[in-house]
């Protein structure tokens, strides 16, 4: 997988909206015709998406957050996340 | 059986439109003087939705720029977290009522198109519409709405499927739906003047396809197949009454535009009891969720928990039995119907059949 740009700030794409479902207790990207359900590290990564941070503040801030994780783990899962997101035209371009 | 949880909500607020096209999916049986739900009856089944677990909501129609009750519609669908689109056809929409509804939360506009030649255009809309079109699209990204594009593809318009690509991008569409004519309703009406033929759905399918790839990340192309031509069951509304319903503008619950013409099916509405029971409890919405209904060769078939045996209302339109396999699936014995329909279309050099009050009293008179 290739690596994202050193200055790529990535922000959340203005069609998408991140909400919290009561219904499955979890939080959910809802954007034209579709939704996508995000797990705790999804959303905790597309929270630190206000294209401000580059992608290495954005890892900074989730190894903080998440105490006793590897970053390069870390680093690895939010890079799947932002080029998938990408893919399919839910980060701004 | 537990109801399954609707994810999408179409509310078609009113049969009313300035628009004349050929392939509506409205009822041929218009009664547009039948009284529409009110603004208080609309944000009540809004907020029912909501706690069912609705998330998107397409406010649609007929036209519903013609209710001017539109922005305290929106804004109660806002408060209830709903992901709001419009569906519209544009004439009636200003700069000014643009504003106003993104103002009250509306986040997306869907606009239809009907080509990318002014004379086609108009010849399927049945009005002078092309120039104001393209103004609105202007507006509704110069207001900051994702926009997405939505064409209704048939006979006419097939073999501008590059140009219309070129459109989307140039207006700077978020999406751009090639959605293939489906045959319910007026389009049915319509069939042989409006159904491509084989090798027309294959080349556009062609195009729209090295598109979609050659967009992916900037601009979303779905291309909306012709199952007549495909000869695949579609998974029609992802399995009835599953994860979409849809309400006319008179209150009636249905799984999908069409529902309605099945005979022997009553579809329960929110003037007598609240969404949430009629979801639910409603014998109709409960008709074919599951598989028991299902007859061979679907209740022995593998790709019966993706494609969900098809189309019921097609199932019905063609073979007389909304229970029996849809017909465009090579494995129906009925599957003659769809590949005598293809054939008949080719041949056919029929006129349009446009969509107002005058030719629905017309076709109904006949019946």
């Amino acid at each position: 997988m290739a690596e994202l740009p050193a200055d790529y700030r990535p922000r959340l794409a203005s069609k998408a909206r991140l909400r919290w479902d009561a219904v499955e207790k979890k939080h959910m990207l809802v954007f034209p015709e579709a939704a996508l359900m995000l797990n705790d590290s999804a959303a905790a990564i597309l929270k630190l998406c206000d294209g401000e941070r580059v992608v290495e503040q954005i890892v900074d801030a989730l190894v903080e957050q998440f105490t006793g994780a590897d970053r390069s783990v870390i680093a690895n899962e939010v890079t799947v996340l932002l080029t998938r997101l990408q893919a399919r035209g839910l980060l701004e371009p | 059986m537990t109801a399954p949880r609707p994810y999408t909500l179409v509310a078609e607020l009113t049969y009313r439109c300035p628009l004349r096209c050929p392939y509506c999916s409205n009822p041929i049986n218009l009664q547009l003087k039948k009284g529409e739900l009110s603004t208080e009856q609309w944000c009540q089944v809004f907020s029912d939705a909501a706690e069912l677990g609705v998330v998107q909501l397409h406010l649609s129609g007929g036209e519903p720029t013609v209710r001017k009750d539109l922005p305290a519609l929106i804004r109660h669908a806002r408060q209830c977290d709903l992901y709001t689109n419009l569906i519209t056809g544009g004439t009636l929409l200003t700069e000014d009522s643009l504003r106003e509804f993104r103002d009250c939360g509306l986040d997306h506009v869907q606009l239809s198109v009907q080509d990318t030649d002014r004379d086609t255009a108009e010849l399927i809309a049945g009005v002078r519409s092309y120039d104001k079109k393209l103004e609105v699209a202007r507006l509704i990204k110069k207001l900051g709405f994702p926009l997405t594009l939505n064409v209704v593809i048939h006979r006419y318009n097939i073999d501008h499927v590059p140009e219309l690509i070129a459109l989307g991008a140039e207006l700077g569409a978020q999406r751009l739906e090639l959605a293939n004519s489906q045959y319910y309703s007026w389009a049915l009406e319509n069939r042989n003047a409006l159904l491509p033929t084989q090798a027309q759905r294959d080349e556009a399918a062609r195009i729209a396809l090295e598109a979609r790839e050659r967009y992916r990340g900037t601009m979303e192309i779905v291309f909306v197949q012709v199952d007549y031509l495909t000869k695949e069951p579609k998974p029609c509304m992802g399995g009835w009454a599953r994860t979409y319903m849809l309400i006319t503008p008179t209150g009636e619950v249905l799984p999908c535009h069409a529902a309605h013409t099945i005979p022997n099916l009553h579809f329960d509405s929110v003037r007598q009891q609240p969404l949430t029971t009629i979801w639910r409890e409603s014998p109709a919405l409960n008709a074919f969720r599951g598989d028991a209904w299902m007859q061979e060769p679907c209740r022995s078939c593998p790709k019966k928990a993706t494609d969900f045996g098809g189309c019921r209302c097609q199932a019905f339109l063609l073979t007389g039995d909304a229970a029996a396999t849809d017909p465009v699936c090579h494995l129906s014995p009925r599957h003659d119907v769809v590949v005598d329909a293809v054939a008949a279309a080719e041949q056919a050099d029929a006129p349009l059949v446009y969509r107002d009050q005058k030719n629905s009293e017309r076709l109904l008179a006949r019946l």
